[in-house]
């Protein structure tokens, strides 16, 4: 499964705030941390801001902080912002109207589909966060990732 | 609110509880199939397997049993080395989010620990989003088997 880099953006940046949901981070932070431009990353929290999953605030410090709930916004949550996730291959597969090849290679694709969209809609922001405070605790030297 | 509990393995007097709890959250009831799991789980084979229960402080109420787990440690199945496996699991809907079933995860663990056991497992419907997000929650990724089936009156 590949996601769209607006998607990964947004999960990197989600991760970033909501580690700290006090804290308030620049978009050229956030764009410097990932390797991104910062204009890019703007559009991307315009779209977290309008779902309410960040808060911009305004002025000399100003930036962005988490506004969402971390323990129920799963990262199915986030990529629907950004990308169509329901699956061609399991609408074709119940479509009907295809050869008999076509019906069992869409059968195969939609059922990995179909995995990929529950893993994805089971984990949430705070386990993910529990994921990255694991790893740093077994190797200290490098919990962040890069788009 | 969050309620005091202790974990501790089910006795005899626990399994109406259990039936009571598991048939109001699945709406099936099952009395034989929870007095056999107590005689298989809980009665014998017990460095094993583990039938632990949550019980409110006190233990007196109308309700003393806010969860349970199930699970034991099964060896070479489908070639897998020992390990540990959960089959049973449910909280008391009414004190759900207040951190019990992580207590009877986290003692389960502990036990499967205790008796060696490096890995646990689970199965759970994909498409049952609680069950996954909690599972996930407690650390659990996908194994290296998947689950297969096949319908046989086709
Ligand atoms: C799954 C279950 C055991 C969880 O019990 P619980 O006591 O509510 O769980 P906890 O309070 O310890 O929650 C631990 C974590 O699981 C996750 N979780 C639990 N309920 C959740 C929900 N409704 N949505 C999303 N995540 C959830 C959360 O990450 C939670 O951590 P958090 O509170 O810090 O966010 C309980 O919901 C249950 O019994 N479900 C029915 C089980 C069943 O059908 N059994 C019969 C077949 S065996």
């Amino acid at each position: 499964m590949k996601l769209q880099i607006s998607s990964r953006l947004a999960i990197f940046a989600l991760l970033e705030l909501a580690g700290d949901p006090q804290r308030q981070v620049s978009v050229s932070e956030i764009g410097e941390k990932f390797g991104v431009s910062a204009h890019h990353l703007a559009k991307v929290m315009h779209t977290l801001g309008r779902a309410g999953l960040v808060r911009s605030i305004r002025g000399v410090g100003g930036g962005y902080s988490f506004a969402g709930n971390a323990r129920r916004t799963t990262l199915l949550d986030v990529i629907e912002l950004f990308e169509e996730t329901s699956s061609v291959d399991c609408d074709m597969a119940e479509a009907g109207d295809l050869s008999s090849a076509e019906w069992a290679l869409s059968q195969v694709l939609c059922e990995i589909d179909d995995i990929a969209r529950a893993t994805l809609g089971a984990i949430t922001l705070s386990t993910m966060l529990k994921q990255i405070a694991r790893r740093s605790e077994a190797k200290p030297a490098r919990a962040t990732a890069s788009a | 609110m969050s309620q005091q509990i202790t974990i501790r393995r089910a006795r005899k007097s626990d399994l109406d509880h259990v039936a009571g709890l598991d048939e109001r959250v699945t709406g099936i009831a099952k009395p034989d199939y929870w007095r056999d799991i107590y005689t298989r789980y809980a009665a014998r084979r017990t460095k094993e397997r583990f039938f632990l229960v949550a019980e409110a402080a006190g233990g007196e109420g109308e309700c003393p049993v806010l969860g349970f787990i199930v699970g034991e440690v099964r060896a070479w199945e489908f070639g897998s080395r020992p390990c540990g496996w959960v089959f049973a699991f449910s909280v008391e809907p009414e004190t759900r989010l207040q951190g019990i079933g992580e207590r009877l995860f986290e003692a389960m663990s502990a036990e499967f620990r205790n008796a060696g056991i490096e890995t646990m497992r689970t199965m759970v419907a994909r498409h049952n989003r609680l069950h996954m997000a909690f599972f996930r929650s407690e650390g659990m990724v996908a194994g290296p088997y998947l689950q297969l089936e096949k319908t046989l009156n086709e």
